[in-house]
């Protein structure tokens, strides 16, 4: 069968499984085990609506709870033993963690992540604010802001591929493919750089990849609220004296003030598991290794379940604690 | 003096006329009140003068000194928006000294205006909440006090109080009233579409209508001697009655021969050649009596509503398009169905002829 005829199917006995269950539960619940009628009609009704909503939220809990819910408990359990050769697994307590923090390696990609994890949502924000505020009131600010968008569309690694050719080095005699080097050349340098070996400042030119992607977003949600503020409180800042700009830091921006700060944990988290661009660009080497990366070197090429593990918990927690506080800051903006 | 002038002012949207041939005068303490029906440019014109909005032809002058492209902070006005717009993200302190601190003013100098502006207000025991923790009532006072601090010499108000309720409106009002009289240097400009608004704290009340201004006055002369139909109408609730007729006698009183049968009196004068001339008169409902002998109007009462201390009398419109409205002091439950006689002082009788009155042709 060919592939599209099988997707196709796929899809129509997913569509249709679900309307099933839905339909074929909620009607199991009404008719049989609960009828609203005979003696206990009223009980039946109240009982059949508490069950409910745990019957249509059944499939969902079960799937999150298989995958999510177990595999961070597995990981955990994982981090924990050593696999012992033959077969089976030995407790080891804390030995892995310890093994990890002894490497410079997992050091590297901490200290990257933490550069990546400043460098990024801050610029991302920025720019996305900066083109939401300018691009608003010009007649070819939506053509702008849907150019702006577009890397939102194309996959962290076709974005990774895209840039490898902007950072493309060819030896010095034959013309360069690579517009940074090109543009180096043309302004006076003296010989193409191969950039993405440089230390520290490769990890820049990685991270302006993820800040052309997430631009895009910013610059989305940002514009929506800036839409959203009353334009009499402009009005009136402009009868008060302000300039421009103070209208925008004083007025507008502390207006938006919770959008921003949603926006800035949302990039925040997809840095922190940033692994894609890494991976396709320079796979960690010339220290520009993530936390990510590091997982997955460990885990799948390392073969290393134990220290892999270690890291994917070190990612977790440092996740968490920004989700659980971007998940209230998103819900207050509700209110 | 001439506080603000206004000359030939016109505003256009691209090809649609909103405002057209403005002229007005105001002088130094006035408080003017701009009505009209809704659409008629009342909110433009405010936002013309306040440099919100563009002014297409014509000048705007401040003490003498054309506006036009002086930029809104430096004319002088302060304006009160009918939705607050106070800034959300400021305690009422922050919000009122806003204007200050962008000026750079002292902060001595800035805490002494914001006091004094919230003393003005009583607003004091809520300087430092948010807008969100204040009640309606409370907004417009700060909205009001931001524009005190700054001290302009034009206060701009767009419908100002239609955001609050029946009570606070009344109460507002009073207020604003007072702080008017507390400043009496300063000119206040007042956009609404309350007509006891407009009334009672009008120095002269502008009416828009038809792309220009239909009158201007106090508002008493208004509702005395209204220049057109439109004013007549406008003017006054339930509007002027209008009934068409002819001039059947002239002189110091003319006699209008109506279209409805009777002969109606009014003590403007017309010249003879005005004789057979095709008019409306106008009777505003209060002016009405009951009058069985000499009555020059008589209908059958088809509705009534009594509001207690007065009583509507509502008449079966036989030729006349809009019905009679009457409007007799006290309570009349018994007159559903009736048939009354209606007469009215000849100095409440108005004339118009094609719309516009005849005393301010002649
Ligand atoms: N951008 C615009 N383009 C075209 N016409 C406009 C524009 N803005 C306003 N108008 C028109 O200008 C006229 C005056 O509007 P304005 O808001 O001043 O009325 P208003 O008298 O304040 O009415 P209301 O009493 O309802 O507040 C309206 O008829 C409106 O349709
Ligand atoms: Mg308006």
């Amino acid at each position: 069968m060919s592939p599209a005829l099988q997707g196709l199917l796929t899809i129509a006995i997913g569509v249709s499984g679900c309307v099933g269950y839905f339909y074929l539960s909620n009607q199991f619940l009404d008719k049989v085990l609960f009828p609203p009628r005979g003696p206990n009609a009223g009980r039946n009704i109240n009982r059949a609506n508490m069950i409910r909503p745990w019957l249509f939220l059944f499939p969902a809990l079960a799937a999150l709870g298989l995958y999510l819910a177990y595999p961070v408990v597995e990981t955990l359990r994982l981090s924990l033993t050593e696999r012992v050769p033959g077969g089976g697994y030995r407790w080891v307590g804390l030995d892995n963690y310890t093994q990890m923090a002894a490497e410079p390696k997992f050091w590297e990609a901490m200290r990257n992540n933490m550069f990546w994890l400043i460098v990024v949502p801050a610029m991302s924000t920025a720019f996305g604010l900066l083109v939401a505020q300018l691009t608003d009131r010009i007649r070819w600010g939506n053509f702008a802001k849907s150019l702006i968008f577009m890397p939102m569309a194309i996959s962290f690694v076709g974005a990774s591929v895209i840039w490898k050719l902007v950072y493309d080095s060819r030896p010095a005699e034959q013309d360069q493919i690579g517009i940074l080097n090109a543009l180096y050349i043309f302004f006076g340098g003296a010989e193409p750089q191969t950039w993405l070996t440089v230390p520290f400042w490769n990890s820049f030119f990685l991270m302006i990849v993820l800040i052309w992607i997430q631009t895009g977003f910013a610059m989305v949600i940002l514009s929506a609220a800036l839409r959203g503020i009353p334009e009499e409180t402009i009005e009136a800042a402009i009868l008060d004296g302000a300039n421009p700009f103070q209208i925008f830091f004083r007025i507008k921006v502390p207006q938006i003030k919770t959008t921003i700060l949603v926006v800035w944990t949302t990039i925040t988290i997809t840095v922190l598991k940033v692994f894609d661009i890494v991976f396709a660009m320079t796979n960690g080497q010339w220290e520009t290794q993530v936390l990510a990366n590091y997982m997955y070197d460990k885990l799948f090429r390392g073969d290393d379940w134990g220290v892999g593990s270690a890291s994917a918990m070190v990612i977790m927690l440092l996740v968490t604690p920004i989700l659980i506080w971007n998940v209230r800051n998103a819900r207050k903006e509700m209110e | 003096m001439s506080e603000l002038k206004l000359t030939d002012v016109a505003k256009t949207y691209g090809s649609i006329d909103v405002l057209k041939h403005i002229d007005l005068d105001i002088d130094t303490g006035e408080l003017i009140v701009f009505v009209g029906p809704s659409g008629c440019g009342k909110s433009t014109l405010l936002r013309m003068i306040a440099g919100l909005e563009k002014i297409s032809g014509g000048t705007l002058e401040i003490e003498g000194q054309v506006m036009n492209d002086v930029p809104p902070a430096q004319r002088g006005i302060a304006m009160v928006f009918q939705s607050y717009a106070l800034y959300p993200h400021m305690t009422v302190r922050e919000n009122m000294a806003f204007a200050l601190k962008i000026a750079k003013m002292p902060t001595a100098e800035v805490d002494a205006a914001v006091e004094r502006a919230a003393r003005i207000l009583q607003l004091e025991p809520f300087l430092d909440r948010l807008p969100k923790a204040l009640s309606g009532g409370q907004r417009q006072r700060v909205a009001i006090g931001r524009a005190i601090v700054r001290d302009p010499k034009v206060y701009l108000f767009d419908e100002p109080l239609s955001n609050l309720d029946a009570a606070l409106r009344v109460a507002t009002r009073i207020e604003i009233a007072r702080l008017k009289e507390a400043m009496p240097d300063s000119t206040m400009i007042y956009v609404t579409h309350d007509q006891v608004e407009a009334m009672t704290l009008a120095s002269r009340i502008v009416v828009l209508a038809n792309k220009g201004v239909a009158q201007v006055g106090t508002p008493l002369e208004l509702y005395e001697t209204p220049d057109n139909e439109f004013v007549a109408q406008f003017i006054g609730s339930p509007a002027m009655n209008l009934l068409p007729g002819v001039i059947s006698g002239t002189g110091e009183q003319t006699s209008i021969k109506l279209d409805s049968g009777g002969t109606a009196v009014s003590s403007i004068a017309t010249d003879p050649d005005q004789m057979g001339l095709k008019v409306n008169i106008g009777v505003r409902p209060e002016d009405f009596f009951a009058d069985e002998a000499s009555g020059f109007f008589e209908g059958d009462v088809d509705f009534i509503e009594a509001l207690g201390e007065v009583t509507l009398l509502y008449f079966a419109s036989a030729s006349d398009a809009d019905g009679v409205v009457a409007k007799f002091p006290g309570i009349e439950k018994n007159l559903r169905g009736h048939k009354v006689k209606l007469n009215a002082d000849p100095a409440k009788v108005h004339l118009f002829h094609n719309g516009v009155s005849i005393r301010k042709r002649s």
